[in-house]
């Protein structure tokens, strides 16, 4: 990252300020990104602040433009060139914004991880699947070839891939979109990492495929005890995934709370809007709708 | 509603492909469709990707020939239409595309997008281009003063207002909307919806919704017909689909559908009352 920000805080005061920061993964505090455009620069996230528990799902939610990737990008150290950060993200007491390239990069993956919503761009297509998943590993933690490929058909197995021992020597094409995503989220989580990102991950999946998904991300959270932001624009989603929801508008934050919260007694009259405008499968449909 | 507009029989659409080596294979992408559509009403056709259900639209839009099966539009064979018929044809059934950038032509202004269809059939609109334009751009909420910008200035919604508004600019009978609201943000997402819906009632025209929200199309539909693998596999009444679902397919596509936990929702509704 270049041009970076003062920042709010020092990292050393985080790690000092008491046993409670331990079991908070990732402290988010007054996050503002600031992007250079033809017409100057224009804060696309303003004094974001959230905090993401080990084993907790944040959920971020907004419409286009909204600023919740740009959040999530800043946090990986993603930003575009010339963006200015400022404020503070500490992953596991450490703070993440000022880091240098190679010290991002060694976190990422191994720390923290990210998925997107379209693993084609992600995947490498001249690389075996089984391949580019002990790259990862091996890039993080070492190893021999041969345990490398052992993780890697473990990895597979774990997202539900059938065949994992074949379907490693298989390239990103021979998979169906939502076998892509899965082997997304195995390579995302073959080092473990604390935090996992996932932004828009289900939006270019169909709705069974969707769904599959979402219960292979809870359960394998349960399990690993990964921390999560997950990143969408569908309130429905948020809403059987986040124990926690913060809800974004033209790059602020105008609520966040528990999802119970958030969904039950919405505070902001943008967040009841929104909830007021999705349709539901399970309404009680009114009378100005059609009928028969 | 038994008045029938259009009705397709047994709609079937093969598309050969060659592989590597030049190997012929043949995959069918709509396998002996029928449906029909009465006048004023809403059918939709809803599936996942590759069910079938845009090659129906494309067949329907007549943008596509089918291998096999038959379309009728007010009782006549329109499946080989050309010529003066199929003139006809575009100007009763009009397209509402999914992505409204990539289909309106970025160089022309709103005003020539809009009278374009009538350009296409050689008709002068009645007290002029711009007043007739005007008039449309007010129907779908538009700023008729913005008559002479060009799409890139307005926005998502605002621009599929503008392919709303150049499907009605011929007065159709039919309006084929191909995930016309897929690509939009909720909250615009409702605003269109209701304009969709506001103006079938003042004009009684039918739609033919092409979507895979299921929530968004029980929303808009009276009829629905689920596709999968190219085949419809269940076909009825909203109320019937949504909540008596007959077959497999459809109960595993809604059951799928994420829900608001509705304890909450019911909560804040209570609270909003």
């Amino acid at each position: 990252m270049r041009g970076q920000g003062p920042m709010s805080e020092d990292p050393m005061s985080a790690a000092a300020s008491g046993p409670d920061v331990t079991s908070e993964l990732l402290v988010v505090e007054n996050l503002t990104v600031t992007l250079p455009t033809t017409r100057g620069p224009v804060a696309v996230v303003k004094d974001v602040s959230f905090t993401v528990g080990r084993n907790e799902t944040v959920g971020i939610v907004g419409e286009s433009g909204s600023g919740k990737s740009m959040t999530s990008l800043a946090i990986m150290g993603l930003l575009p060139r010339g963006a200015l950060t400022t404020g503070s993200v500490r992953l596991d007491g450490v703070e993440l914004l000022g880091l240098g390239d190679r010290e991002m990069r060694r976190i990422r993956g191994a720390q923290a991880s990210m998925i997107f919503q379209d693993p084609l761009s992600s995947l490498n297509p001249y690389y075996t699947v089984g391949l580019q998943i002990e790259e990862m590993y091996r890039a993080h933690l070492g190893g021999s070839r041969k345990e490398a490929r052992k993780v890697a058909v473990e990895a597979l197995e774990r997202v539900g891939i059938p065949e994992p021992e074949r379907r490693t020597g298989h390239y990103p094409h021979q998979f169906s979109g939502g076998q892509r995503q899965r082997i997304m989220i195995a390579m995302a989580l073959v080092c473990s990492p604390g935090l996992l990102i996932a932004d828009e991950p289900t939006t270019a999946l169909d709705v069974t495929v969707q769904a599959q998904i979402l219960r292979l991300l809870a359960d394998l959270q349960r399990q690993t005890r990964t921390g999560m932001v997950f990143i969408t624009h569908d309130l429905a989603v948020i809403s059987s995934i986040a124990t926690r929801v913060l809800v974004m508008c033209r790059g602020e934050q105008v609520e966040y709370g528990t999802a119970e919260q958030v969904f039950s007694a919405p505070e902001h009259a943008y967040t009841r809007r929104l909830l007021e405008s999705i349709p539901r499968i399970t309404d009680d449909l009114s009378a100005d709708e059609v009928v028969l | 509603m038994t008045d029938v507009l259009l009705s397709a029989r047994d709609l079937t659409k093969r598309f050969t492909t060659r592989g590597t080596f030049g190997r012929k294979s043949e995959f069918t992408a709509v396998d002996g469709v029928s449906f029909a559509v009465h006048r004023g009403e809403t059918l939709a056709v809803v599936g996942e990707s590759g069910s079938g259900k845009s090659t129906s639209a494309r067949i329907v839009a007549k943008l596509m020939e089918p291998s096999a099966g038959t379309l009728e539009f007010e009782d006549e064979d329109v499946t080989h239409a050309t010529g003066a018929q199929l003139a006809r044809y575009r100007a009763d059934v009009q397209v509402v595309f999914q992505d409204p950038f990539s289909s309106l032509n970025p160089r022309h202004t709103v005003e020539r997008i809009l009278m374009a269809p009538l350009d296409y059939q050689g008709i002068a609109p009645s007290g002029g281009r711009r007043a007739y334009t005007g008039e449309l751009m007010e129907r779908v909420g538009l700023n008729p003063d913005h008559a002479q910008r060009y799409p890139a200035q307005f926005s998502g919604g605002q621009a599929q207002r503008i392919g709303i508004a150049r499907a009605l600019a011929v007065n159709p009978k039919l309006v084929i909307c191909d995930e016309a609201v897929s690509a939009l943000d909720v909250s615009v997402q409702a605003q269109v919806l209701e304009l969709l819906l506001r103006l079938q009632r003042e004009s009684g025209f039918s739609y033919i919704f092409i979507a895979h929200d299921l929530a968004v199309v029980r929303r808009i539909a009276h009829r629905v017909a689920v596709m999968s693998g190219g085949k419809i596999v269940e076909q009825g009444p909203r109320g019937q689909v949504f909540d008596d679902p007959r077959h497999p397919y459809t109960r595993t596509l809604l059951a799928a559908v994420p829900r608001i936990n509705p304890e909450w929702d019911r909560r804040r509704r209570a609270a909003t009352a």
